[in-house]
């Protein structure tokens, strides 16, 4: 589905919608350029789920993880990896395996060893401060929670929007 | 155990991509310091090495140890005590020196003692300037961290001020990246900022006036806006206005930290603390306020293992070792978690 923030608050409360239908386990890709604001999503993912502590950007430390109300939050980013092997080694499916929430930037680069997960793609809008957001759920983890998910995001849906996503 | 000018201290550093070994006697005598890029890691290993990963760690850990013992000029039996960092960093090129350490340690039957790899960055400055006048205000900036301490003697500090989203470092790897000027960003954008003018764009200071907090990833955002808008400008302008910016939040913020603790020095750490601007105008500036610079060489400011045995050293002499039941702590804070076991709890 395709949505539209107008600014960073509204990219902050669409990241809140996604929060809530967040279980235990699950793996949320953050896609999109520098600077589109893979880091904006992340702290608002981070923030609706109960983390306090400042959510700084995990770059160069590769994997930061936060205290919240019900899970630990993993924040990955493999910005800075070069190959497969390399992201293999962070081990970040045992973090979810562990129940953890794991949220990974520029994840797209390892789709294909990252298993079932929501991929939250931001991009750059017409405005300075506008943002496009698309997601899509890969695996059959997200199948129940979809629908809900599309209808609890209605009221961000971009207005040239294919409604057949639906 | 007596802790003296002689007493030495292997140190041994694995947090993130270097591998790195040193023997450090007395706290600041440094006899040897060895970094994994500086030895010839191919023809000893016959294959690329890559930078993140715990198996190059693994690899590297004890011919680096090795080559560290060797430089020194001493037999592994002079070693007294043996330093190793234990957070923060990624658990599983920790564990590599951890173990590495605590094996050294106990087949030697010399005391351990876990460093904070933050708190040791405060010691680099020390190992070449052992009589800095305290306090000092240390502005701890690399590619993970934009911290802002104040320090009232060795191993007594707070934290000031920190970075908010992204570390100035990784703000110059983006930016270098995305201008496309080479790698490493941070010596790329310097040579290209030589090159152009800091003042051509106005990019904005973020929090300039709020608190010693830091922000810089509205720049990086401004800067990739501006260049999208503009495609004809100078690589070399966007490079030096951005550094620019940059420069003058990390010195305006040190200053005014300086000035609110009443501090004699300010201190440099962290690789962007090898920025060409950042170390002059950190000089001017501080200078021209009444502050003692201390500006520690490139190799002190990077990761290396001297600044974890000179750490090592002091927590050994003030705090006494640390149990060889302390794990590796991926997420230490520099203020937060004991760097004790249970056997080293101070008497």
């Amino acid at each position: 589905m395709n949505l539209f923030a107008s600014s960073p608050i509204v990219t902050r409360e669409i990241a809140a919608v996604v929060a809530s239908y967040l279980r235990l386990g699950d793996t949320v890709v953050l896609a999109g350029e520098m600077g589109a604001g893979k880091t904006q999503l992340a702290q608002g993912i981070c923030t609706a789920l109960g983390v306090t502590d400042p959510v700084t950007s995990p770059t160069f430390n590769l994997v930061h993880s936060y205290a919240g109300n019900d899970a630990t939050v993993y924040h990955a980013d493999l910005y800075r990896l070069k190959n497969t092997d390399e992201i293999a080694d962070l081990a970040l499916e045992e973090f979810s395996q562990q129940g953890g929430i794991v949220l990974i930037e520029w994840g797209d680069v390892g789709d294909d060893i990252i298993g079932e997960h929501l991929e939250i793609r931001i991009s750059l809008g017409e405005e300075d401060e506008a943002r496009d957001i698309e997601i899509r759920a890969v695996g059959k983890r997200w199948e129940l929670r979809w629908p809900r998910l599309v209808s609890a995001t209605k009221s961000f849906a971009s207005v040239d929007a294919e409604w057949d996503d639906l | 155990m007596h802790i003296d000018n002689s007493t030495v201290v292997l140190g041994i550093e694995s947090s993130c991509d270097e591998t790195a070994a040193a023997i450090v006697m007395g706290g600041n005598d440094v006899l040897s310091s060895v970094v994994s890029s500086q030895i010839d890691i191919h023809a000893k290993f016959g294959g690329v090495v890559p930078e993140v990963a715990s198996r190059a760690h693994l690899e590297l850990i004890q011919p680096v140890i090795n080559e560290a013992i060797q430089l020194a000029g001493i037999g592994a039996e002079r070693v007294n005590a043996v330093a190793t960092t234990i957070g923060p960093g990624l658990i599983g090129a920790l564990l590599v020196g951890v173990s590495a350490g605590k094996a050294m340690a106990y087949g030697l039957d010399v005391p351990f003692i876990g460093v904070n790899h933050l708190e040791a960055h405060l010691y680099a400055a020390l190992l070449e300037e052992p009589q800095l006048p305290f306090p000092a205000v240390v502005l701890l900036v690399s590619g993970g961290n934009t911290l802002l301490i104040h320090m009232t003697a060795p191993g007594e500090y707070s934290l000031l001020g920190a970075t908010i989203d992204d570390a100035a470092g990784e703000a110059f790897d983006k930016i270098a990246r995305f201008l496309d000027i080479g790698y490493p960003g941070g010596p790329a954008i310097d040579a290209a900022a030589q090159k152009g003018d800091p003042k051509s764009i106005e990019f904005p200071r973020a929090m300039l006036h709020d608190g010693l907090d830091f922000s810089f990833s509205g720049l990086k955002t401004s800067v990739i806006n501006y260049v999208r808008k503009n495609p004809g400008v100078s690589s070399n302008d966007v490079a030096a206005s951005f550094q620019y910016a940059v420069v003058d939040v990390l010195v305006a913020k040190t200053l005014k930290a300086a000035q609110q603790v009443d501090a004699k020095s300010i201190v440099l750490g962290g690789g962007v603390a090898a920025n060409s601007l950042l170390r002059s105008e950190m000089q001017r500036v501080g200078n021209g306020a009444g502050f003692h610079v201390a500006l520690p060489s490139k190799a002190m400011c990077t990761d290396n293992a001297a600044m974890i045995a000179s750490a090592g050293w002091y927590r050994l002499r003030d705090h006494g070792p640390s149990g060889l039941d302390i794990g590796a702590i991926p997420h230490l804070s520099l203020t937060g978690s004991t760097v004790r076991g249970n056997r080293g709890e101070r008497k």
